[in-house]
């Protein structure tokens, strides 16, 4: 089999061996991504983060299953985060969608943060579009915790599920922060436990502080573990796309994502040019010794480095 | 390429002793590999699955109730079928010696019995790495 | 217990000892290493006198032997008496084979039978499921239906003999099959003597032997529970385990904490379930692990019974003493054997059976030195067995009760461990009980933190295990281990498929839909279940009733 019949054909090897290179900016992977470009676009991808412990795994688990009951294929990235210590990571999503590794419409995919920001979500950017490639039609991007590295992962997607446990006392302030602009349906998990309502009254007076909205994001009460109102949560998530798609905005929401992601690949590369031409000999480090000896200053330090950069173009 | 190692622990069978399975993973953590862990009773097909779809370097399995016998060439077969020549294959729990020439026959690359160090197996990763 | 100013004189005097004496001493031979640690990482001092136990009050703290609160025995003679129960886990393969090993340990002088079930029994699948392939008969016996129990007990009469089975989550199913081949043999139900774990929260902690998820899985606890207290009265309706959490890694302390939280979730869902306390509390058992530390081990169990009668006492107010007393069976660690020099196991086992005897265990199995290995082989059981009687007959702590109370170390430890339970099961108090603490990954989380800790203090040298971090020898004997053939497992299938043939299958079929029927109201199942066993449904078929009733647990992994 060669390459177009391995896509064409779904061989979810293949898929996964494409990812690994993509993550390491193989040319071969790349190259792949170019002379397939004009095939992606399809597939639809949902963001999905809220703090640890609230069961975006399991819910996760339970939409994709609802998706196969439509005949899609699902493709699944679980992000946990790397040990900034070993630079290892425990990855363990996969847990909780144990069943699903066997359908042949599903293909799941664990990934460390592996510590950089911009490199993590360029990782998880070309995943999806390897994913496109293959043909799933749904994409789930799962995130641990709501921090500022999460919020960058998760707002490219089309569409950003919340998901929140009752009783989470104060770190609803801290969620409110960045990511209650950012989301687009909020589910409200383990609906049984007292506080549910709770906790569904205080989104929706977050919402009511901002008035003019034309798409007002729903609040859904879910239980992923007994499964319940799983179907209600889709149906809001596929509404969300239908406002996208009748208003035209996920079209220009998909021109400012690509904008960002150009943006940050653009910076990477740059980044790692600098490194490698100009400042290479450890001439970080001795700036940087020399500005904490008092023997320069920050300001001139950073010209030293643009001038070099300038020279050696 | 100097990507982190990725290894899928597993367990395969009925068996619910994972302090070994834990106390490995997080130990490769610590070596700096990623680590995906399946949690208990795992079929060699769902072992198979994870393996491809999350394209590992490594494939470990434990098991502690003497299925192993039955189940890690299984694993090793599935494999195989799906063309993946490329991942190391490592079993480990209690297993007796006897044993230990037919699974190593059967294609698992090493097997470690209770009572190693969890670096020697974190060494033997590092060199028999198929990559 | 000690007046102030015979304290303050003891204390004046260690503090100049330490100055003068030690200081010189270390000066010129200095210590082994810097900390001296216990089994489970707590420090230990050079030395323990009364002012480590300036507190200790005889009455309120340990009182006599069989009376509140029980730190020194729940018997006033102990094994003055009776000699514990030295009961052998055993079973393998087929019911026929188990059944020849049964009569042989009760020739040997054993005085109690334990069961040990394969891992697709336990798990609640027949031997024809295609999971259950490459395990059927490997870690116990095969059990599918009746039929094999009939056989599992063949010859052996259940009015005599007391039996423990290690099953859990599909407890009810094998204690109505011990019911109704006791019936055959024309033994009526209170004649029964016995325990079944039936211990679901240690199978999601640290066993991983769970069918159903927690709710419906108390349920199925509490039916038994109030069956029993009318139906089977001598029976141990729960064997609420610490010995697995200690398997997994746990600390002593802990063991003691999860254990006993454990045990507070069934107490509570016996009550909301309507029963009374007191009866119940007194059919409850404990089951807990003998490590190799052996003052450690014995304050441990010291600190439990003492833990546990005040919260039956204060907590749940209970009014029996019977429901106070902590009655426990113990089984040496597993864990510790080593696959290196296995007959250096036998030692350990000695040093463990000593902890559980001068901790006042009520029964015990001792392992046999070749487990790290495979399933012992009857010499290795023999052996196991031997090490019981040396210690019961031989060794001189049998004739006195608590032989250790009073000892500065060994009091000291036992508050020790006491007030760190406390502060665990505080702390899953806080997090609304054991349940909720398992399903948030809160005590795996501890005991993974503390088998990790361990294993890297072997690794380190910081803790020697011989024959394993030190002290090797190039072994290259080969030892006669105990093989299960595959043979079994067909034997077992072509069983089933001849009773698949030769039952009522339309009874069958009746007795199954009424379960699922009932499971879906509030009912008590025990009943019904014993209808559907007693029409040779098989484990399996009961199983699956259930669970499409009740769904499957998902494990929750916190790494």
């Amino acid at each position: 089999m060669n390459i177009e019949e391995k896509i064409k054909k779904g061989h979810k090897r293949t898929c996964a061996r494409l990812i690994t290179m993509l993550e390491s900016n193989d040319n071969e992977a790349i190259e792949i991504i170019k002379s397939h470009y004009k095939s992606t676009g399809g597939a639809y991808v949902i963001g999905v983060t809220g703090p640890p412990g609230a069961g975006k795994s399991t819910l996760t688990d339970k939409l994709a299953k609802e998706l196969l009951k439509q005949n899609k294929k699902i493709g699944i990235i679980a992000i946990d985060p790397t040990s900034p210590f070993s630079g290892g990571a425990i990855l363990g999503d996969r847990i909780r969608m144990n069943d699903l590794s066997l359908n042949k419409n599903v293909f799941i995919r664990s990934m460390g943060t592996r510590g950089s920001l911009g490199g993590m979500s360029n990782a998880t950017w070309g995943a999806t579009k390897i994913l496109d490639i293959f043909g799933y039609d749904y994409i789930f991007i799962e995130t641990v915790g709501v921090g500022q590295s999460e919020v960058d992962i998760v707002k490219t997607a089309d569409t950003v599920l919340m998901v929140m446990v009752p009783n989470l006392g104060d770190d609803i302030q801290a969620i409110k922060a960045g990511i209650m602009e950012i989301a687009d349906v909020f589910a409200i998990n383990k609906s049984d436990l007292d506080g549910a309502d709770k906790t569904k009254v205080e989104v929706e007076m977050n919402l009511d502080l901002n008035e003019d909205m034309d798409y007002r994001p729903p609040v859904v009460k879910v239980s992923a573990s007994k499964n319940e109102d799983i179907d209600v949560l889709l149906e809001n998530i596929l509404a969300h796309r239908k406002y996208l798609e009748d208003t035209k905005q996920l079209k220009e929401n998909r021109i400012r994502n690509n904008k960002l992601e150009l943006l940050k690949m653009v910076e990477e590369d740059l980044m790692s040019l600098i490194l490698d031409r100009a400042v290479k000999d450890d001439l970080l480090d001795k700036l940087a010794k020399d500005i904490t000896l008092k023997e320069t200053d920050p300001y001139t330090a950073k010209e030293t480095i643009i001038r070099l950069i300038r020279n050696n173009p | 390429m100097d990507r982190p190692i990725r290894v899928l622990v597993a367990k395969p069978g009925l068996d619910g002793h994972d302090r070994g399975a834990k106390v490995i993973a997080r130990s490769l953590r610590d070596a700096g590999m990623e680590v995906i862990y399946t949690g208990l009773r795992q079929t060699p097909e769902q072992i198979v699955a994870a393996a491809i779809q999350e394209d590992v370097d490594v494939v470990a399995l434990s098991i502690l109730s003497g299925a192993h016998n039955h189940l890690f060439p299984k694993v090793v077969n599935l494999l195989r079928e799906e063309g993946v020549d490329d991942m190391l294959i490592i079993g480990g729990g209690v297993i007796p010696e006897d044993d230990i020439p037919f699974l190593i026959e059967s294609g698992v690359e090493s097997v470690f019995t209770p009572g190693t160090p969890t670096k020697d197996v974190v060494e033997f990763i590092k060199e028999n790495l198929k990559r | 217990m000690f007046d102030n100013e015979k304290l303050g004189e003891i204390k004046n005097s260690v503090d100049i000892w330490e100055r003068e004496v030690v200081e010189k001493t270390v000066s010129r031979f200095p210590e082994r290493k810097q900390n001296f640690t216990t089994g489970s990482n707590s420090d230990v001092d050079r030395l323990y006198t009364p002012l480590d136990i300036e507190d200790l009050d005889y009455e309120n703290d340990l009182g006599l032997p069989g009376e509140y609160p029980f730190t020194r025995g729940v018997q006033p003679t102990m094994y003055r008496g009776r000699l514990w129960t030295m009961r052998q886990y055993a079973g393998f393969a087929s019911a026929e084979e188990s059944n020849k090993r049964y009569k042989y340990l009760l020739e040997q002088g054993q005085t109690g039978l334990s069961v040990a079930f394969d891992l697709p029994t336990q798990i609640g699948y027949d031997s024809d499921n295609g999971l259950s392939e490459g395990e059927v008969g490997k870690v116990g016996v095969a059990i599918d239906s009746l039929k094999d129990m009939e056989v599992l007990f063949d010859g052996i009469p259940l009015d005599k003999v007391s039996t423990s089975m290690t099953i859990n989550s599909p407890a009810s199913i094998l204690l109505a099959m011990y019911i109704a081949v006791a019936e055959k043999q024309g033994v009526s139900k209170d004649k029964l003597r016995g325990t079944i774990q039936n211990d679901i929260l240690k199978e999601y902690i640290a066993r991983g032997t769970y069918i159903f998820p927690p709710e419906p899985s108390m349920r199925l606890i509490t039916n038994i529970f109030e069956y029993c207290s009318k139906e089977v009265p001598q029976w141990n309706t729960i064997s609420i385990s610490g010995y697995h959490i200690r398997e997994a890694g746990s600390t002593a302390a802990q063991e003691v904490a999860f254990t006993l939280a454990d045990g507070i979730a069934y107490v509570e869902a016996a009550i909301k379930a309507g029963l009374d306390v007191d009866d119940f509390g007194p059919r409850l058992s404990f089951f807990f692990n003998a490590h190799n530390d052996l003052l450690e081990e014995v304050a441990k169990y010291r600190a439990a019974r003492r833990l546990w009668a005040k919260i039956m006492k204060e907590r749940f107010k209970a009014e029996n003493p019977k429901s106070m007393q902590l009655k426990f069976h113990t089984q040496t660690a597993g864990s510790t054997l080593t696959a290196q020099q296995p007959d250096n196991n036998i030692i350990r086992v000695t040093i463990q059976t000593l902890a559980a005897v001068l901790g006042g265990t009520q029964s015990l199995h001792t392992n046999s030195r070749d487990e790290a290995l495979a399933l012992p082989t009857e010499d290795s059981v023999m052996i196991a067995l031997r090490t019981q009687q040396v210690v019961a007959h031989e060794a001189g702590v049998t004739e006195t009760v608590d032989p250790l109370a009073g000892s500065y170390y060994v009091e000291s430890l036992t508050d020790r461990i006491e007030q760190e339970a406390t502060k665990y099961i505080e702390t899953i108090d806080e997090l609304g009980g054991a349940p909720k603490a398992i399903e948030k990954g809160y005590i795996q989380k501890e005991i993974q933190n503390a088998a990790y800790r361990y294993q890297m203090e072997v690794e380190s040298l910081d803790r020697i295990v011989v024959g394993v971090n030190k002290f090797h020898i190039e072994e290259s004997e080969k030892k006669e281990l105990l093989k299960v053939d595959k043979t079994v497992e067909i034997n077992q299938r072509e069983k089933l498929a001849d009773l698949r043939k030769e039952r009522d299958n339309q009874e069958v079929e009746r007795t199954l839909g009424v379960l699922k029927e009932k499971a879906e109201t509030d009912e008590n199942l025990m009943p019904y279940i014993l209808d559907a066993v007693k029409a040779y449904g098989t484990l399996g078929e009961i199983a699956d009733v259930l669970r499409e009733v009740f769904g499957e647990y998902e494990q929750s992994v916190i790494l």
